[in-house]
């Protein structure tokens, strides 16, 4: 179980302080899979971030299975089971795609079952396994290597931050596939950040962060009707000073 | 015969498993033959009015290799070959080159090979030369390759030098001239750390119309070491050329690259690229969200920079 209480992310920069999370509590039970959204800049990312030790929080603790993974660093939570797939991943000179999975998957890996993780986020084995995670990959591709490097971790926590983001339309399909798959077969919790109405569907629960505070969580046919109901026109609601 | 020492080098720097290898074989260790074998169509013979040896490859040959690695063992010794590659018309050969060090306490060791390739009207060559030292650090180890190369009408090369580590010096020179339609492609992979000291300059002469060449230098500077990358290319016809240097620096190394391109062609489309810096951070983290530690992801990214 993943247990959030009252986490807080505060930075300091020189026009001042700026709380990004404030006092957030979450609990996801084991093999749920919740979706976090809202507007722009109300602290989804930070939040995940939070979770994998990305960014230092300044108040509460996360606790994963029992463990305080506030204490933890980077690397002792990605081995006490937590994964991430990055928004934008870096690429890496020299390093191939196969290389990069096998490191994932903490082993090195047979071609069958390099395949199976690239096909999950539709790749071509046969076309990217030798190929360098450089500057010769498109955005799209070097995203959906980096999705394929949380599924060969086979954690039992993955969070992703906007999985969709930079993905045609036909691999977007294909991976909402995947994340359907691993839910129903409860491999694993999964976080994921997005805004994409395919994916929240696809929850057991969605939570609505706004303003670095949890405005709202439920299923989706609860919580998705009140965000339409809040945006209107492009215009954010949410996003909104009432006083203006 | 071989002693252990001299057999682990030649694994390191030409590959040879038990100092064998198929093919041409000469194997020099302190500045005598070692061990020479010739193959049904190339031949080495020693030079006799210096050090060093010719090495013939039959024109058509394909698909043959030559391993020619140098080691040195004995304390101080100095040593200093030429070594010429005849490369017939339309043959297709790969050619393992490699000097590894181990030297004793207190002896500076040096080679200094200067090899030069005639290779032939659509010959392909792939040659590598690795340099490596070991041993005790009172005694400097000293690599100074000087390659020359002339690749006459549609010939093809591809050069990959690396040196791994434990050259305290090294002063490197490659010059290429390269005739109609010739391509060449040189890699140069470097790593230095302590307090060495590597440079290396290169010149690229596209003389040929529709000649190409691609330079690409990775390197990694760790600790006090310096590196001083300088290469030339020269396009003096319709040719293509583009020329990349990329340098990781760690702790208080310091890096100069200064790639250098001329056009005296109209037609003449050349290009270069240099970046130097430390790991990206972002790369270190995303390892450590794969389970590694600070240390495994930055080994795991020099190893594949590297590679």
């Amino acid at each position: 179980m993943l247990d959030i209480k009252n986490l807080s992310v505060t930075v300091s920069d020189e026009a001042g302080t700026v709380d990004i999370l404030k006092n957030i509590s979450l609990t996801v039970e084991d093999q749920k899979l919740v979706a976090i959204t809202g507007p722009n800049g109300g602290g989804k990312t930070t939040l995940a971030r939070a979770i994998m030790g990305l960014i230092p929080s300044t108040g509460g603790s996360i606790w994963w299975n029992g463990a305080d993974l506030t204490k933890c660093n980077v690397t002792e939570r990605a081995r006490l089971g937590v994964s991430y797939g990055f928004q934008q991943p870096p690429r890496f000179k020299g390093m191939k795609v196969k290389d990069l999975l096998a490191i994932a998957a903490g082993k090195e890996l047979g071609h069958d079952e390099a395949c199976t993780y690239l096909t999950k986020v539709g790749l071509c084995a046969r076309d990217y396994l030798e190929r360098d995670v450089d500057p010769s990959l498109s955005g799209g591709e070097v995203k959906r290597i980096e999705i394929a490097t949380v599924l060969a971790r086979r954690c039992p926590l993955m969070i992703f931050d906007e999985p969709e983001a930079g993905i045609d339309l036909w691999s977007f399909a294909r991976l909402t596939e995947t994340f359907s798959e691993i839910h129903e077969k409860k491999e694993a919790t999964i976080l994921i950040i997005s805004h994409q109405e395919r994916i929240l569907r696809l929850a057991d629960e969605i939570v609505l962060v706004a303003n670095g505070e949890v405005q709202t969580r439920g299923p989706m046919e609860e919580i998705y009707p009140q965000i339409l109901d809040d945006t209107v026109s492009g215009c954010n609601l949410l996003e909104v000073d009432p006083k203006c | 015969m071989l002693n252990d020492i001299q057999k682990r080098i030649l694994e390191v720097v030409a590959g040879m498993k038990n100092g064998e290898a198929a093919g041409a074989v000469n194997i020099r260790v302190d500045g005598k033959k070692e061990y020479r074998s010739n193959s049904e169509h190339i031949t080495i013979t020693s030079k006799e009015d210096k050090e060093g040896i010719d090495i013939r490859i039959e024109p058509g040959v394909k698909g043959e290799e030559v391993h020619i690695p140098v080691v040195l063992t004995e304390a101080g010794f100095k040593d200093k070959v030429y070594n010429d590659f005849f490369i017939g018309e339309g043959a297709d050969v790969t050619i393992v080159a490699g000097c590894g060090i181990h030297s004793c306490a207190g002896c500076d060791s040096q080679h200094d090979g200067v090899h030069t390739f005639y290779v032939g009207k659509n010959a392909h060559v792939v040659y590598t030369e690795t340099h490596y030292g070991e041993g005790d650090d009172t005694g400097r180890r000293v690599l100074n390759p000087e390659t020359i190369l002339y690749l006459e009408e549609g010939a093809l090369v591809n050069l990959e030098t690396t040196q791994i580590k434990g050259v305290d010096d090294t002063r490197r020179y490659t010059k290429a001239v390269l005739g109609k339609g010739a391509e060449i492609i040189i890699t140069e992979k470097l790593l230095t750390h302590d307090g060495q000291h590597a440079e290396s300059e290169m010149d690229v002469f596209l003389n040929g119309e529709d000649s190409r060449t691609r330079v690409i230098s990775r390197s990694v500077a760790q600790d006090t070491s310096e590196q001083v990358f300088y290469p030339r290319v020269e396009g003096n016809a319709r040719c293509f050329g583009h020329v990349s240097c990329d340098a990781i620096i760690m702790g208080e190394a310091k890096v100069k690259a200064i790639p250098a391109i001329t056009c005296n062609h109209v037609d003449a489309g050349l290009i270069h690229e240099a970046a130097i810096g430390r790991i990206a951070n972002d790369q270190i983290v995303k390892l450590e969200t794969l389970g590694l530690s600070a240390e495994e992801a930055e080994e795991k990214i020099l190893e594949g920079f590297l590679r």
